[in-house]
């Protein structure tokens, strides 16, 4: 894990004692709320519907033990005993004192951790996947380029007042599990044919009211091109991008202005100026922080456990578990554990109590090497488990409801906190994933449907990622009532996409209906093991809206 | 300018006499003798060869292309860039382009919506004097200089980044 060093820990500490002052000076009045809203939002406060918000970044998604009982401390002292998981590697906390912040933060930074960013109109959090370094499809492991990257960005003086808030994430596996086109500039590394280490730089993604996936502008860009070409983008980014609308100012939409190869050719033109100057990064900075993600020391094991082949054929439950649960990890005899946050109707995606925190910690301890991950779905991860202690971790995990078989079904659901929490929501989005897995909690019919994402966003800004769900749900503010539209087709990963609209919106209490209709069409067309987002994608969207309205609109029929 | 702070061999302090004065553009010059102008009514000077007989600053604006001027900064003892609003960041890249690619040696002056809480930000990319807001305490704006300036990317101030400064100390 990336321990910090002198600079990293003067960073922060500084960082705190700036915000200290700065909250002092808006309690005694001589900052005006408009002044002290985007130094909040840069130490990640927002103001909610009831209280702030403190968003902390969890930098590529990596925990030690440690950091996350100061969470779980955070979680107890500061707030209502829990935390957050977001979509973007992010942990918040709902209920905060604006008075607290300052000391939250310095407990913080006495953990190495930060919420520098998280929020504001600038760089945020650097995301990648949650199996980096262990995942067994890696090509090359992401992080050290993810963590130079953060420095980077971390109070770079020119791009802290971009037009909008500018997200990051980067990727190296076969499969792409960092939603890495649904961001302002995704990056994919991968070895040449010398196996050296090269980037496919995308820009223009996000969800928002204009969902769009982001388009290649370099292929095969050397890693020490890096920061250089980053710098390219946001510059051109800063100079040229909206400033007059909101809903215009993300990159995408300069993108789409100026179209993808006009845009490509000004980053050229703003690269070629200050390529291999002194910002080109350096073999020896690579190395000096490679070493931070050295990997531990992996017991050599068979890849066979007779124990655990044992409890598998004993205990089905287990089985189901770790079929769903588990992925494979490089290493043989590993493997890496996914915690559901998502039990079902009894706890909103991606909550976690201060002590399944607490508990979770000691387990990384226990059964790992004191490492957790933040997983985009929102849920949490164990990197390196022997597959001979599976069993009596599953045990400990189930004992915390921890241990929920759905991971990638239906009721791993991604949800935004909607209208319970954030003042932007016009719906409260938490009651609609409450009903959904309230009604489809049969794990037989769950795993039967197989590979299926729901997403669910509050309003159109999007942060349930509900265009890239293979079922997407946006709730909807029509004269103060709130509906819920139904996307289906879309996905995340190499073979991202965006969702189709299946026709009008819902009301909250029609949309498990509605979703066990959708399910009907998919079950009566499937063709053998074909998931969902394959089926809509080969018989297109209009048997779905037949499954769906016809007999809504037969009953209206009937009642008229 | 009133409430302005300015560079003295790098260390930052309340300029007591500053000559500089912004100058509207439907405002006459008369009698003015440090004036700030527009840019483009420094080009109209410029064209009629008026230009010469007065030291001008010129001021950008957030959508003028730094590079019209390059041709010009080796005359021009200031140039001043416009903050409309605090959260409009484009001045940052206009002054780094100044410095960096332009090779502007002259004062680089922060105008509009200029408050302590940025100004760091503003010395890193460039700046060299700074007009706080009239409402504001230049006094207290000056906090906004000192203490705790690391960051890890190069800036103007920082000509290398972080990690090559790293690497030369160990």
């Amino acid at each position: 894990m990336y321990r910090y060093d002198q600079y990293d820990h003067a960073l922060v500490q500084a960082r705190v004692a700036q915000f200290r002052d700065q909250v002092a000076r808006r309690l005694s009045g001589e900052l005006s709320e408009e002044e002290f809203l985007p130094l909040r939002l840069q130490n990640g406060v927002y103001l909610q519907r009831h209280a702030y918000m403190l968003r902390v970044a969890i930098p590529y998604g990596t925990l030690s033990s440690n950091q996350l009982r100061a969470l779980a401390r955070i979680a107890e002292d500061y707030d209502r005993d829990y935390g957050h998981f977001t979509t973007r590697q992010n942990i918040q906390f709902n209920w905060i004192e604006l008075e607290q912040v300052p000391d939250i933060l310095q407990l913080l930074a006495d953990h190495e951790m930060h919420a520098i960013q998280t929020s504001g109109n600038c760089v945020r959090n650097i995301t990648t996947e949650a199996f980096a370094g262990v995942a067994g499809d890696e090509l090359i492991d992401p992080r050290p380029l993810a963590e130079i990257l953060r420095q980077w960005s971390t109070v770079n003086p020119e791009f802290l007042f971009l037009p909008r808030k500018f997200k990051i994430a980067i990727s190296s596996s076969e499969m792409d599990r960092a939603a890495i086109r649904a961001h302002d500039v995704g990056l994919y590394l991968y070895k040449g044919e010398n196996g050296e280490m090269l980037l496919r730089v995308m820009v223009g993604g996000g969800l928002g009211r204009t969902p769009i996936l982001n388009e290649m502008i370099r292929e095969a860009l050397p890693w020490q091109h890096l920061l250089t070409y980053v710098e390219a983008v946001l510059r051109v980014y800063n100079r040229y991008g909206r400033r007059d609308n909101k809903y215009k100012a993300r990159i995408k939409i300069l993108v789409k202005a100026l179209g993808i190869e006009a845009f490509a050719q000004e980053v050229e033109r703003e690269w070629e100026q200050i390529r291999d100057g002194v910002a080109e990064l350096t073999s020896e900075e690579y190395t000096r922080v490679a070493q931070n993600f050295q990997a531990p020391d992996y017991e050599r094991i068979d890849a066979i456990d007779p124990d655990f082949g044992a409890w598998l054929a004993r205990d089905p439950a287990f089985s189901v578990w770790v079929q769903n649960n588990t992925r494979p990890h490089k290493v043989s005899g590993y493997s890496s554990v996914i915690l559901s946050t998502k039990p079902g109707a009894s706890a909103p995606p991606g909550d976690v109590t201060a002590e399944q925190m607490r508990v979770v910690a000691d387990l990384a301890e226990k059964f790992g090497f004191g490492e957790i991950r933040v997983a985009h779905e929102q849920n949490l991860v164990l990197p390196d488990v022997r597959k001979r202690d599976l069993y009596a971790l599953w045990k400990a995990l189930r004992a915390q409801n921890l241990a929920t078989p759905n991971i990638g079904l239906l009721t791993d659901v991604i949800s935004c906190p909607g209208g319970d929490y954030c003042s932007l929501a016009s719906t409260r989005s938490l009651p609609v994933a409450k009903a959904i897995q309230e009604r489809f909690d049969d794990l037989d019919f769950l795993h039967d449907l197989g590979e299926l994402s729901l997403n669910i966003s509050g309003c159109v800004n999007a942060c349930g990622h509900h265009h890239i769900g293979n079922i997407g749900i946006l709730g909807v503010d029509k004269n103060g009532e709130e509906f819920f539209q139904i996307t289906i087709g879309g996905a995340q990963g190499k073979d991202s996409s965006i969702g189709k609209v299946i026709g009008p919106a819902l009301r909250a209490e029609e949309v498990p209906e509605a979703i066990g209709r959708l399910l009907s069409v998919y079950l009566s067309y499937r063709e053998v093991e074909e998931r969902f987002v394959d089926t809509v994608r080969r018989i297109g969207i209009a048997p779905f809206k037949e499954g769906v309205y016809q007999r809504e609109t037969a009953r209206v029929e009937a009642s008229a | 300018m009133n409430n302005t702070i300015g560079l003295k061999n790098g260390v930052a302090v309340v300029l007591q006499e500053d000559p500089w004065c912004l100058v509207d553009d439907d405002q006459p010059l008369d009698g003015i003798s440090s004036p700030i102008i527009s840019f483009a009514r420094w080009q109209a000077l410029r064209e009629t060869g008026e230009e010469g007989q007065l030291s001008y600053g010129v001021l950008l604006g957030p959508d003028d292309d730094p590079e019209a001027i390059a041709p010009w900064l080796d005359t021009l003892p200031l140039i001043a860039l416009e903050f409309p609003s605090f959260r409009d960041g484009r001045a940052y890249t206009q002054a780094n382009l100044l410095r960096t690619r332009y090779g502007y040696k002259g004062d680089l002056r922060a105008t509009g919506d200029v408050l302590r809480d940025q100004l760091g930000l503003m010395r890193h990319c460039g700046f060299s004097s700074f007009a706080v807001r009239e409402d504001r305490s230049v006094s207290e704006a000056l906090k906004g200089l000192f203490g705790f300036d690391m960051i890890y990317a190069r800036s103007v101030t920082n000509p290398e980044p972080l990690f090559r400064r790293r690497s030369a100390k160990s």
